[in-house]
């Protein structure tokens, strides 16, 4: 495997605009031969599929969702940042990038983010243009505000409901280009394999959940776009259906996977409450503008919170960080939260939670300014937990929420398989250790309007078009692999549910490769994850038949995935000797248990290729260059 | 808590279905509806029964999957709630829970819980849209748009398309749904240009897919987990006239 960046030379400002101008272009009358296959629906897949149609293009998009408006993108509340700088606070592309590249805690590559910076200012008029309806101001000009601790404001917001407009948005588009015919939409149909002919990317194999038919697609570029694997938790933010299959099958067919063990915690969740739960429910972060964090002084604290008098109480985050406090990043105060449960100072059942307490800004400001701020979330969750967080304090906990590794890709989102392009947060390129609030969003739609559109072009223009057709034996062994697989499922015929391994994966997870992750705690996951995988092949009972709308069968195969994917991550966290972002090595802290970089043994990404045995990946290193941004350490005290 | 369900259960689009009867104990009221058929589940897979299907996915009453009616009504009990967000505390130890899918000719059972609300997505793409391609644009600011016309249009955008307003009308209609979207582009300068062409191809996909008309009962507001407002409804009837008349 050979990782060419393709990073183009020159001054980094001017790379974009130097690689727009030399990338090989596909004339308008040849756009038409080609067909593109674009996996995915969400942010990134809707304005990719949208956007190569109205170029000319010929679009297949597949999502497994009944509507390609389900993607999970939708569920993003905050916002989406933008380098307009509309409201004259010094805000520059450059400030971005070096945000981001700082955020990230310098393990991104500066070219990507740069251009990410760049294209970011684009975005929103596209999305003024398709009829998002931003938040204004009374003049008629859209309104920004500060969010995830940035010094500047940045941030485009539709109500808490950012990522739904959005994503509306983008599928607009996409109805607009089915409707015209450019675009053949593929619902309820997952993807299941990737097809390789001559070492290039040529199609994809699909299961319709409806009917059970396995059918494959060929093309002459396939487009990933199919989210993040935070799910490899069981408990996350994500949506139930949200999964690793087709990353893990492309990354099984030889595209190198960067950085698994880059996973973000979210510290506003509201905690778990029980065996049976089925996903965490995210708080925004805006409420850690108002809301304070404490915990009991005293472990095993059984009083009600009222009861517990100011002098009994830790105000951790205000202690610890005293210039951040209650804003300090996402990871900062994601350990904070589970240290001090760690030291069974944790609130609510199962003592895993925190109170997150309103009670001193409902005393300056009144209940009625509170309301007006954050009442729909108030809502929420008194309509989830049953308690009023205008009487007592909400109690949160840190949840799995996004994953920053994923496919590798080059400045041209290609992956180490030639035609196979990776968009959104399925790929790595953007975030390094961890990502900021309100550039997710940012990124789909960079890479899939403004990003990807030029960058194909590059790699069809040296494909003759519609040269193979899904009756080349590749696809034909593709097919009959998938259904190979789905008769294993339904024959095992054991005791336990897929359930339930998930749900034992999901916890050997979070308790050794979650917030902290440490040598030990890692070598008991990778020694426990095989064991598991092992009963899962024996043991597991996948009701029903091939031929119908079968929804075990179809979490027995993406768990199938996680409990294979789930050790390369461990691997990789093991590998990576140091504490950086999200990647949390208890061996590697600060005197003030701050994570602790090493850049000198690990200032790269580490990209894993596939070696046909799943506990024995190789590793590739694409190191990383700092050139306009200079390593610091990040403080936040 | 203990519970009696009644579940319709059908096999395919073909084959006729018949509600069945399941008997829960143990129910926690924390749990979400959902979270409750998951147990239900669980215990059927460990029969070697199937389960139950039913559509769902964010669980944060934001993607518009989940479509069930509970006790007659779309999502259940509590109003500006999808079945998701609905939990077990609001209904009582021993009570009986009717749980059927959407019942609408256009929108097909599936399978058990699960109905193909594709007929959604055509309305939308027959107009739902703004005419712009990727790289038009000009810069956002340069259409000031008042705040109380981007306040209203982000009102009608809200609208999950669930197609709770559908299973709520006695008529099948999907006039709230299709004029959430007419209403949400008819109110933004962008949308201006295609303002009469749009209603006119939305309502028209509409009929064509079998929704009946409005019956001016309001019973889509009241389903509605977002709350859209009938007024849209009213909205849509105006540019609908102007556009037959002078379109």
């Amino acid at each position: 495997m050979k990782l060419e960046s393709n990073i183009p030379s020159g001054p980094i400002e001017q790379k974009w605009d130097k690689h727009r101008a030399e990338v090989k272009l596909v004339n308008p009358a040849n756009k038409r031969k080609y067909r593109i296959l674009v996996v995915g629906s969400g942010l990134a897949g809707a304005s990719a599929a949208a956007t190569l149609a109205e170029l000319g293009y010929n679009v297949d998009c597949f999502t497994f969702h009944d509507s390609p408006r389900r993607a999970h993108s939708i569920a993003a509340q905050g916002g989406i940042n933008a380098a307009k700088n509309y409201q004259n606070d010094g805000d520059s592309i450059f400030r971005l990038f070096y945000d981001t590249v700082k955020g990230g805690d310098f393990r991104a590559r500066e070219a990507n983010v740069y251009r990410l910076a760049q294209v970011s200012v684009n975005i929103i008029d596209q999305c003024v243009a398709q009829g998002v309806p931003f938040a204004r101001e009374y003049g008629g000009n859209l309104t920004n505000r500060s969010f995830g601790g940035a010094q500047v404001s940045r941030t485009f917001y539709a109500k808490g409901q950012t990522g739904q407009q959005l994503l509306l948005g983008a599928y607009s588009a996409l109805s607009r280009q089915i409707s015209a015919g450019t675009v053949i939409m593929h619902t309820r149909k997952e993807m299941m394999e990737l097809v390789l002919v001559d070492g290039h990317a040529r199609g994809i194999v699909t299961r319709d959940l409806v009917s059970g038919n396995v059918e494959s697609w060929a093309g002459d570029a396939v487009i990933l776009a199919t989210g993040g694997y935070s799910n490899v938790f069981y408990l996350s933010t994500n949506a139930m259906a949200c999964n690793v299959t087709s990353i893990w099958r492309a990354h099984k067919k030889g595209a190198g996977l960067a950085n698994p063990c880059f996973t973000q915690i979210h510290p506003t969740s509201i905690p778990q409450h029980g065996e049976y739960q089925s996903k965490l429910t995210l708080m925004s972060e805006s409420l850690r503008n108002d809301g304070r964090v404490w915990v009991p002084m005293k472990a095993n604290e059984n009083r009600a919170p009222h009861d517990i008098p100011e002098s009994e109480r830790d105000y951790y985050l205000e202690r610890k960080y005293p210039s951040f406090g209650n804003l300090s990043p996402r990871d900062i105060a994601s350990r904070a939260a589970k240290e001090v449960c760690d030291e069974g100072r944790g609130v609510g059942p199962g003592g895993r939670g925190v109170y997150l307490d309103f009670s001193a800004a409902i005393n300056r400001l009144g209940e009625k300014t509170i309301a007006e701020r954050y009442g729909n979330l108030f809502e929420m969750y008194e309509r989830i937990t049953g308690e009023n967080p205008y009487k007592i304090p909400m109690r949160i906990y840190p949840a799995p929420h996004y994953t920053m590794g994923g496919l590798w890709v080059d400045y041209n989102l290609m992956s180490t398989i030639p035609g196979l392009h990776v968009l959104g947060e399925a790929n790595f390129s953007d975030h390094g250790a961890n990502r900021l609030g309100a550039s997710a969003l940012m990124q789909g739609l960079a890479d899939g309007y403004f990003v990807i559109p030029y960058t194909i072009g590059h790699y069809l223009a040296g494909v003759k078009p519609g040269s193979i057709t899904n009756d080349h034996p590749e696809f034909k062994q593709a097919v009959e692999d998938v259904k190979g697989r789905i008769s294993t499922f339904l024959s095992i015929n054991g005791k336990r549910t897929t359930s339930s391994f998930h749900r034992e994966l999901g916890m050997l997870m979070w308790n050794n490769c979650g917030m902290a992750r440490s040598e030990s705690s890692l070598k008991e996951a990778l020694q426990r994850i095989p064991e598991i995988r092992e009963e899962f092949w024996n043991n597991v009972n996948v009701v029903g038949s091939a031929t119908e709308l079968n929804t075990a069968l179809e979490h027995a195969g993406r768990v199938a995935d996680f409990l294979e994917f789930a050790e390369l991550m461990c691997i990789d966290a093991l590998q990576r000797d140091e504490s950086c972002g999200g990647h949390f090595r208890t061996e590697h802290q600060t005197e003030d248990g701050e994570a602790k970089r090493n850049d000198e043994d690990f200032c790269h990404s580490s990209v894993w290729e596939y070696s046909g045995y799943t506990s024995k990946p190789t590793l590739h290193k694409e190191q990383l260059t700092f050139e306009n941004v200079k390593l610091a350490t990040r403080s936040y005290k | 808590m203990k519970l009696s369900l009644k579940v319709w259960r059908q096999k395919n689009k073909e084959a006729e279905g018949q509600f069945k009867d399941y008997a829960l104990s143990d129910i926690s009221p924390d749990m979400s509806f959902l979270e409750m058929l998951d147990v239900l589940n669980e215990q059927l897979l460990a029969k070697g029964e199937d389960p139950v299907a039913f559509d769902h996915d964010c669980r944060e009453g934001i993607c518009g999957s989940c479509s069930m009616m509970i006790n007659g009504k779309p999502h259940g009990p509590e109003s500006m709630t999808t079945t998701c967000q609905l939990h077990m505390r609001k209904f009582k130890d021993g009570d009986n829970v009717v749980i059927e899918p959407w019942r609408a000719s256009p929108f097909p059972v599936i399978r058990d819980l699960v109905v193909d609300r594709s007929a959604f997505d055509r309305i939308i793409q027959a107009g739902g849209f703004i005419s712009v391609n990727t790289g038009n644009a000009q810069d956002g600011n340069t259409l000031p748009i008042p705040k109380p016309d981007a306040d209203s249009a982000m009102d009608a955008a809200a609208c999950i398309g669930c197609g709770a307003c559908v299973a709520a009308c006695k008529n099948a209609s999907a006039m709230l749904f299709t004029a959430a979207k007419v209403s949400h582009l008819g109110y933004l300068p962008q949308g201006q240009p295609e303002r009469q062409r749009r209603v006119l191809k939305m309502v028209e996909q509409m009929d064509g897919e079998g929704f009946g008309n409005c019956t001016n009962t309001n019973d889509c507001e009241a389903a509605c987990p977002k709350g859209i407002s009938v007024k849209n409804i009213t909205r849509l009837n105006k540019d609908f006239l102007k556009a037959t008349i002078f379109g």
